[in-house]
């Protein structure tokens, strides 16, 4: 009841999903769109528990000395947000409050966290962008390469433009392609021992 | 400690202050840099180009706040194309963030270029799980987005009259900054056959060149440079060509930085070898 | 720039350095800035979950158009909150299932057709000449054919295999290269992004 019925469920959707792909006619593209409407539909339902563990969590942190101004900052956003959202649909355009807290304070902390990586990638080819080795320098050169097509050096960005674009488009997609593949294939017998019942894992533990 | 060894141990702080440096550079004095459309970005160009007025077009903008400086010159620039040629455009967004994004982009270029919601082009939406969206939207958009993002039956949209699914559109454009590419490519394109583009950050942009090769995509947008290219097609110049003097300014920088950390590598090596320390 | 979209501005350009300042070190503007999207991103994303999905899929659906087959599939994704529940999380695997069932059995046909076959088929697509073309092509099957030994770890890299795979590497490490070239592009663009803004900020302030 608690392990097999789950294990039926995932075995008879699958094959019936799996035979759809080879039986293209109107009632099995039905079949197709509405068994992916459903998933849409339990997704839908299911993914508040994430939100409301992160809330659990914070709330649980206002009792923590030290942790507790942050967690108050957190769900003070959170429940801002849920005043002037919730109650109106037309809050998700522009010009809305809503919208204007999104585009104040989640657009640019966003934008401005991922934009430290610039540092970070300037520092890393600092300090471990080393021809050690063959293969170091191979993945240097490359990347030098790569990194000169920006610089307007007249005929030497020209031929470099043309190297770059012969290592995109011959090596890096040979590697890119092989990689590719593997991960295809771990895909694909993960999905079948999925649906033959002998990986279990994503039902966790009695 | 020599001069150069010092060099190798450098606070990164320092590092960061030259990036920082660099960067405000242009912004005080800023130049044109020339912009040589590459292959795969022409080819979107002249995707788009023979696309032709009253026929559809389909963006699906799947990305986040994280990823706007590469995407959202972009979505910009395409929408701008397609609107100039009077194209239909049916958008959706399968990144949680991407809608309220979405809906600022595509509102104010609707204004700009005189163009009527749900006549002109429609916005679906968000939905999550991309790769199952994708599916349902082969057999009907109207199947996962019942109504569009402003609650919109989309049957009572005079743009969605006459288009069931994929099969209705020319091509699919993915903008995207994560996986959905990869969604876009196996349950999109490998289902249902549809012409298909992608636009991408510069960080995945050399994980795709395989599938341009296989012909499962008919044209590559790589990142900002590939943002100023399509600006520079459509000429249209926007912030894919203004970022472009400030990309050549930190990228001396940071080939400075390669040259001068393996320099004092080098020269620093045989003392390392002597004294037995490896670093 | 109106005075309150100055303010509006004003607030994100403080947000922004209260992000940069992550690079001194870490401080509490930065946590502070850091638990505000947090919270931020979380709301915006349950206002967009609840307006244009819950509505327009689950409740309007059952509830306005009486489509009552969905049910179902609303029951399923309800059961997902017994993970909550030590004695009945049981019932999430069957809403869990489903999801996993439905999304493998409709992939591995498409993993294969996209992923495999259509990528072997590019490898071997472009006919063998003397020309640039036919050597291109000649090399990326010599190419791929070693990356894939190089990640072949069920037989020994010795003999050929060895060779083979070495070559492998040196491919893979072009790959690595060009994408670390690439992220560099990428990763300037973000920061470019946020000087423009704050030059922008700056204009709007003191006149450019």
């Amino acid at each position: 009841m608690k392990r097999e019925i789950p294990i039926l469920i995932v075995g008879i959707t699958g094959v019936i999903l799996f035979l759809q792909y080879f039986i293209p006619t109107d009632w099995s593209m039905q079949l197709l769109g509405t068994s992916q409407d459903w998933v849409i539909v339990i997704g839908i339902l299911a993914l508040p528990l994430g939100i409301w563990s992160l809330v659990k969590a914070n709330i649980m942190k206002l009792q923590v000395k030290g942790e507790r101004f942050y967690a108050a900052v957190l769900l003070t956003g959170f429940l801002v947000m849920l005043i002037f959202g919730l109650p109106h649909r037309s809050s998700l355009e522009q010009g809305s409050t809503f919208m204007t807290l999104f585009n104040t304070i989640l657009i640019p902390i966003q934008a401005t966290i991922f934009s430290l990586l610039a540092f970070f990638v300037a520092s890393a080819a600092y300090r471990a962008f080393r021809a050690r080795s063959v293969l170091a320098t191979i993945l240097l050169l490359t990347a030098f390469l790569v990194m000169f097509r920006w610089l307007p050096l007249g005929f030497i960005s020209t031929a470099d433009n043309a190297i770059v674009a012969w290592i995109l488009s011959v090596p890096n997609m040979a590697a890119n392609r092989a990689i590719g593949m593997g991960i295809g294939l771990g895909g694909a017998a993960m999905a079948i021992k999925i649906i033959l019942g002998i990986e279990r894992t994503y039902m966790g533990h009695d | 400690m020599t001069f150069l060894e010092k060099l190798m141990q450098v606070d990164r702080r320092w590092i960061y202050l030259a990036i920082g440096v660099a960067v405000i550079i242009p912004a005080i004095k800023s130049f044109n840099v020339p912009v040589s459309p590459s292959p795969e970005v022409k080819k979107v160009y002249d995707f788009v180009e023979n696309i032709k007025p009253g026929e559809y077009l389909f963006v699906a903008m799947d990305y986040d706040p994280t990823s706007l400086a590469e995407l959202n010159p972009m979505a910009e620039a395409i929408l701008k194309h397609a609107f100039i040629r009077n194209e239909k455009v049916v958008i959706v967004t399968l990144a949680q963030f991407g809608p309220g994004m979405v809906e600022a982009i595509t509102s104010r270029l609707a204004t700009e270029f005189n163009k009527v919601r749900g006549v002109d082009y429609a916005f679906l939406g968000y939905r999550p799980y991309p790769a199952i969206t994708i599916l349902a939207m082969g057999v009907d958009f109207r199947s996962p987005f019942p109504v569009d993002y402003y609650g919109t039956p989309l049957d009572s949209l005079p743009v969605m009259r006459g288009i069931k699914n994929f099969y209705n559109v020319k091509g699919v454009i993915d903008l995207t900054s994560g996986n959905t590419a990869d969604m876009w490519l196996t349950d999109g394109n490998g289902r249902y056959g549809f012409p298909l583009a992608i636009g991408i950050t510069g960080v995945m942009a050399a994980n795709y060149y395989q599938y341009l090769q296989s012909g499962q995509l008919f044209g590559i947008i790589p990142g900002i440079k590939g943002a100023a290219e399509y600006e520079s097609l459509i000429k249209r110049p926007g912030e894919g060509m203004t970022q472009a003097a400030y990309q050549v300014v930190a990228h001396t920088v940071i080939i400075l930085f390669i040259i001068l950390s393996n320099v004092a590598y080098f020269a620093t090596r045989k003392g390392r070898a002597k004294s037995g320390g490896a670093r | 720039m109106t005075t309150s979209q100055l303010l509006l501005n004003g607030i994100a350009v403080f947000l922004t350095f209260c992000i940069f300042s992550f690079l001194y070190k870490d401080n509490p503007f930065y946590k502070f800035a850091e638990r505000l999207v947090a919270g931020v991103a979380t709301g915006y994303w349950t206002v967009l979950l609840f307006h244009t999905n819950f509505r327009d899929k689950v409740w309007d659906t059952i509830v306005i158009n009486h489509q009552f087959i969905y049910i179902i599939p609303a029951l399923l994704g309800i059961a997902m909150w017994t993970r909550f529940s030590k004695n009945y999380s049981w019932i999430s695997r069957y809403s869990i299932a489903f999801y996993i069932g439905i999304s493998s059995g409709a992939g591995i046909p498409l993993i294969f057709y996209a992923g495999i076959f259509k990528q072997l088929q590019g490898t071997i697509s472009t006919p063998l000449a003397f020309s640039w073309a036919g050597l291109n092509a000649f090399l990326i099957i010599v190419a791929v054919l070693a990356a894939l030994v190089y990640f072949f770890f069920s037989a020994a890299h010795k003999g050929t295999m060895g060779t083979v795979s070495r070559i492998g590497i040196y491919v893979v490490m072009i790959g690595f290269g060009a994408g670390f070239g690439l992220t560099v592009m990428g990763r300037v663009a973000l920061l470019v992004q946020r000087i423009i803004f704050l030059k922008g900020y700056a204009i709007a302030l003191f006149g450019g």
